[in-house]
């Protein structure tokens, strides 16, 4: 068990490498001369050069590669060119917004994809499993860019029943609590005591939340179905209904646990999709994440903000895969002794 | 362009269908009274396939069902701007005066058509990739496989927008960068198969034989390994319709005058409370596409992967 963990953690640090690697090449590829950006239009050719040699554009690529990932490693991962704030800070604490809002849109995905997949499981091939099912492949079909749009004109502008966009309500002094210490809006105003800030926080949580859940909900459905079916046809499933269980008891205290195995495998997966989706969202609902943050940085062909984004949602994604890796054996006592 | 897609899908079901050891090759055989009997039993890969052959349909005579197909080009017409749905525009007309019903019908060129190219150029980089890999096994195998693992390090819609906006927002660099963050899934899908099945009996036997390695590899492991990648490749195509349509709506994909469906939900995004009809009808359009191909290809995998029914 554990050579397996020192294993993956190994493969995972060169894939580290590798990202940090990816990201260089793409800072390197970006259209527009990095030493002219920094220097300015007005600056002369003398400038120009000085400047080359200043970042460091005038070595052999490699040379600048390996300094980009020392650099990396050390913490810097240079200044953004439209906010000219370091990119480690700032992509740091956009991060834990968008965090908070993909955490958030995961515990509602599961929240009703695994029921979902339950009835399916429970009524298979009868009506419930095909709606669960066409349920399931609508929402993973569907744009979720444009399912924002459709709900705020929905639920926001025609019923009014959840805010058109915003991370909370304008008239709240909302500032000197949130954005200090956690950037997590719920955090921040439950550790301030803001019972106030936290309704609103939830209330404009809820809507960017539905639309990043949508595809997950689909996939957690589907697969809690198939993992169900299957445990359903095991030895113990029919000795518990042997002793007179319920049909739902059976489900719901013996055969659910076993077969949440590729719901939690998919938990990485899922979650670095929905941080990528995080990019489609945010600007819609003016959520200041990680993924408005990368949009903008892209509108103004910031390389350095790019590159800061790219490599920590890559990171983020990692650190996903190894913990679904942890914990998985703790779920699942098979894996333990297998020990694969 | 995409017009082909749905002879091209067919081809593939019956190549695929005898290339598979044993299988239900009776069934294919039959004519058409039992293609429809057994597409009744699958109501889901029934409204695919149909709406694939629509689609089809539509990218090929979309000059002729278009009532205004100037306006998927460069038409400005700034009287008709904004008409609601109804009478000669059945959709409506966006901020230019453009027919929104014409321009997405010419867009199944440009969204899904893009996204087959997409997929295919995917399949050409990754299939060899991976059948190399598996075939020869070893130190180069393990050493491209973490290549590998460095592309799929990353969200796919990550890396595509990282290098589309490297590259610079046009069409085809959206293209390329969806085809760079793609292939690796290929790769791997390959890789897995053809490892499978080169310890399997008659891979040993041809090798033994004295047949050259990588004949060996064409036409004894890929023919074997290639049904749960064209399975794989449909399911995902809806995918890469949306990505693709993502990477537009971001600005970083199809530029204006295209007809393109997500570059149309950004034009209407910020009438939607006024004119919805803009922002709509191509997302629905995206929808619909992504939803057929997914469809399509659950039903495919029914009939070339059944393995792949029980690991999902």
């Amino acid at each position: 068990m554990r050579r397996i963990l020192v294993r993956r953690g190994l493969q995972s640090l060169v894939v580290a490498l590798g990202v940090g690697l990816l990201a260089f090449v793409i800072t390197r590829l970006l259209p527009g001369d990095a030493a002219a950006t920094w220097a300015g239009p007005r600056a002369s050719a003398d400038e120009l050069a000085q400047v080359r040699v200043q970042l460091g554009l005038d070595r052999p690529l490699w040379d600048q590669a390996v300094r980009y990932i020392a650099d990396l490693v050390t913490g810097n991962w240079g200044t953004s060119i439209h906010t000219r704030q370091p990119v480690l800070s700032d992509v740091s604490g956009r991060f834990m917004t968008s965090l908070e809002l993909v955490t958030f849109a995961l515990v509602i995905a599961a929240l009703i994809g695994i029921p979902l997949g339950v009835l399916a499981a429970r009524w298979k091939g009868r009506p419930p499993d095909w709606i669960a099912g066409i349920s399931a492949s609508l929402l993973a079909s569907v744009p979720i860019f444009w399912l924002g749009l459709l709900l705020q004109l929905l639920i926001a502008t025609e019923l009014h029943w959840l805010p058109v966009a915003g991370r909370w309500d304008r008239t709240l002094n909302a500032a000197a609590v949130a954005a200090t210490r956690t950037h997590m809006v719920l955090v921040d105003s439950l550790l301030a005591g803001n019972l106030t800030l936290f309704v609103s926080g939830f209330s404009h949580l809820l809507m960017p939340a539905i639309v990043i859940a949508a595809y997950p909900i689909g996939l957690f459905a589907r697969l809690t179905r198939a993992g169900l079916l299957e445990t359903l046809g095991e030895e113990h499933i029919r000795m518990a209904r042997a002793t007179g269980y319920t049909e739902r008891a059976i489900i719901w205290r013996f055969a659910l646990r076993p077969s949440m195995g590729p719901v939690l495998s998919a938990l990485a997966l899922v979650f670095g999709f929905s941080l990528g989706n995080t990019f489609l969202v945010e600007n819609l609902f003016n959520f200041q994440g990680l993924g408005s943050y990368a949009v903008d940085s892209i509108a103004a062909l910031d390389a350095p903000a790019i590159a800061g984004t790219t490599i920590l949602v890559a990171l983020a994604y990692l650190a996903a895969n190894l913990a679904v890796d942890l914990i998985r054996p703790v779920m699942d006592p098979r894996l333990r002794e297998a020990g694969r | 362009m995409s017009g082909s897609d749905g002879v091209a899908g067919s081809a593939d079901l019956r190549r695929g269908s005898t290339a598979a050891p044993g299988g239900a090759r009776a069934s294919a055989a039959g004519g058409l009274g039992r293609v429809i009997g057994y597409l009744a039993r699958r109501p889901g890969l029934a409204f695919g396939l149909g709406i694939v052959i629509v689609l089809a349909a539509g990218a090929v005579l979309a000059p002729v069902l278009a009532p205004f197909p100037g306006d998927a080009g460069n038409n400005t017409n700034l009287m008709a701007s904004l008409l609601p749905p109804g009478g000669v525009h059945p959709l409506g007309t966006d901020l230019a005066g453009r027919d929104v019903w014409s321009r997405i019908l010419f867009g199944i060129r440009i969204s899904v058509g893009v996204s087959v190219v997409v997929i295919v150029s995917s399949l050409l980089v990754g299939i060899p990739i991976g059948l190399f890999a598996g075939a020869v096994g070893g130190k180069l195998d393990d050493l491209l496989m973490r290549v590998v693992d460095v592309f799929l390090a990353f969200p796919s819609l990550l890396l595509a927008l990282a290098i589309s906006a490297t590259l610079g927002p046009s069409m085809e660099h959206a293209a390329i960068a969806i085809t760079v963050s793609w292939w690796p899934w290929y790769a791997r899908l390959m890789r897995g198969e053809a490892a499978a099945i080169r310890g399997r009996a008659y891979v040993e036997a041809a090798l033994l034989l004295g047949i050259p390695r990588w004949r060996v590899a064409l036409r004894h492991i890929l023919p074997n390994a290639i049904g749960p990648i064209i399975v794989q490749a449909s399911l995902d195509l809806g995918g890469v319709i949306l990505t693709f349509a993502a990477l537009s709506f971001l600005g970083l994909g199809a530029q204006d005058p295209t007809p393109e469906w997500g570059l149309m939900v950004e034009q209407g995004r910020t009438l939607t409370s006024t004119q919805p009809w803009v922002a709509l009808f191509p997302g629905a359009a995206i929808m619909t596409a992504a939803l057929a191909f997914t469809l399509l290809g659950e039903g495919l995998r029914e009939r070339l992967d059944p393995k792949g029914l029980a690991r999902s």
